[in-house]
């Protein structure tokens, strides 16, 4: 690993700062990703700006009118053991609880999650399909907005996320289908009711995390497993490894909304 | 350079680190607290698994200036000052949870933390639980059975010495 300069700010605002006067500086939120980058010398920041200083200020769940609102250095393990977020989205707690491990969950953070956007993570799928909106130090960026490319967001260099706010559902379900060794979505597929209107996220398929427009037209019509057995994912996108080529994706994004309907509540 | 001061082990540390220094590394070659292991260095066995302010983490995937003003527990912390095993240790020593020990630290950890967020924890949510923490001797047996050992008499207890004082610099 580089050797890096580090900072302890207390405030967003000093986080922000000293971010922005750094050449090469990035933000340490749980450090869950980006450490392992670091060891690996996949980035090399000049500056390492920790955000363990706002953690009074930026870790909370609370409720405001149909809104979930999570702080972003609010940690997997405190998502996934929330009551509030188990009444509120059940299937959010049950998502955070699958990230990783155990101790994963007690040092990652949603907004590290989410600023990362690693193509195989979780909360994406979330975003996408709980109509997010996440919260920055300058302004509010919308869920279908947010997520360009792998590793790529709409965040500008130097934003940081402050909160993310999920909309209630009528029902939601969430599940993976996870690489055995970290736990990372091979496919993760997260269904979302609202009224007349569903949202599907896809998580681990392709490089970056998506919406299925035709699953959401048809479990629109009728939210139930059976609508989506004649409904072709296009492989063309999808990731194609040695682990997991994209026809058997294809198929598991299938198998894995049907799942995701049926545990929907 | 930075100067960070911690507690270990109940034992307040200073100590000079450059930034990039992981808190394994500070543990290990810094303070000889060989106990914590490196297995995989890619946050996945859980060997290097310790208590920071009381919840578990791997201190492979976390830098030793981030655990500056915090409190650290490692497996040589957990016994008592006499001496005595830990609860948990006591349970892996009599249901046989350990081969080779090497993965057996973070797995003593690991469990005293599930102990303390569910006192009886069924099969499932103790192998569930330990899926941060990869046995490769596939011992898995024993250790789930050390837990539920350890649960079902008197339950994790407190950790280690961690009314001490004594200051050292490393």
């Amino acid at each position: 690993m580089e050797n890096f300069v580090f900072h302890t700010p207390k405030t967003v605002a000093d986080a922000v700062s000293t971010r922005k006067g750094t050449s090469g500086g990035k933000f340490l939120a749980g450090g869950q990703s980006l450490i392992p980058v670091l060891k690996l010398d996949l980035a090399q920041p000049t500056d390492l700006v920790s955000l363990a200083g706002l953690k009074k200020e930026l870790s909370y769940i609370k409720v405001e009118g149909d809104e979930l609102v999570i702080g972003a250095l609010t940690t997997h393990a405190d998502v996934a053991g929330s009551d509030v977020v188990k009444k509120i989205i059940p299937s959010l707690a049950v998502l955070a609880s699958g990230i990783g491990d155990a101790q994963v969950r007690n040092r990652g953070t949603i907004g590290g999650s989410v600023a990362h956007a690693d193509p195989a993570a979780d909360y994406p799928a979330a975003i996408l399909a709980l109509d997010a909106t996440i919260k920055t130090d300058r302004r509010t960026i919308k869920a279908d907005d947010f997520f360009k490319a792998m590793f790529e967001t709409a965040l500008e260099d130097g934003e940081l996320i402050t909160e993310v706010r999920f909309k209630k559902p009528e029902k939601a379900g969430y599940l993976k289908f996870n690489n055995p060794a970290s736990k990372y979505a091979i496919v993760g597929v997260y269904v979302a009711k609202y009224g007349p209107n569903v949202r599907v996220g896809v998580t681990g398929a392709a490089t970056v995390a998506f919406r299925l427009p035709d699953f959401e037209a048809a479990l629109a019509k009728s939210f139930d497993p059976k609508v989506l057995d004649g409904i072709k994912v296009s492989e063309e996108d999808l990731v194609n490894e040695r682990d997991a080529k994209a026809d058997y994706r294809a198929q598991m994004v299938t198998v894995f909304a049907k799942r995701a309907v049926e545990a929907a509540h | 350079m930075t100067s960070i001061t911690l507690r270990v082990n109940g034992k307040q540390v200073t100590a000079s680190v450059e930034p990039r220094l992981l808190l394994v590394e500070l543990l290990r070659e810094n303070l000889h607290l060989t106990g914590t292991h490196v297995g995989c260095d890619t946050s996945q066995c859980g060997a290097c698994t310790v208590f920071v302010d009381g919840a578990s983490m791997k201190s492979c995937t976390m830098l030793a200036v981030e655990a500056d003003g915090r409190e650290v527990t490692t497996i040589e912390g957990i016994a008592a000052k006499d001496g005595t095993l830990h609860p948990m240790q006591a349970a892996f020593k009599e249901c046989h949870g350990l081969q080779c020990g090497f993965c057996t630290p973070g797995m003593v950890i690991s469990s005293i933390d599930l102990l303390k967020r569910k006192k009886d924890p069924s099969e499932h949510e103790i192998r569930e639980w330990l899926e941060g923490n990869i046995c490769r001797c596939t011992g898995y047996h024993g250790i789930v059975k050390a837990v539920q050992h350890c649960a079902k008499n008197g339950g994790a207890g407190a950790v280690g010495d961690a009314t001490k004082k004594e200051s050292t610099n490393a």
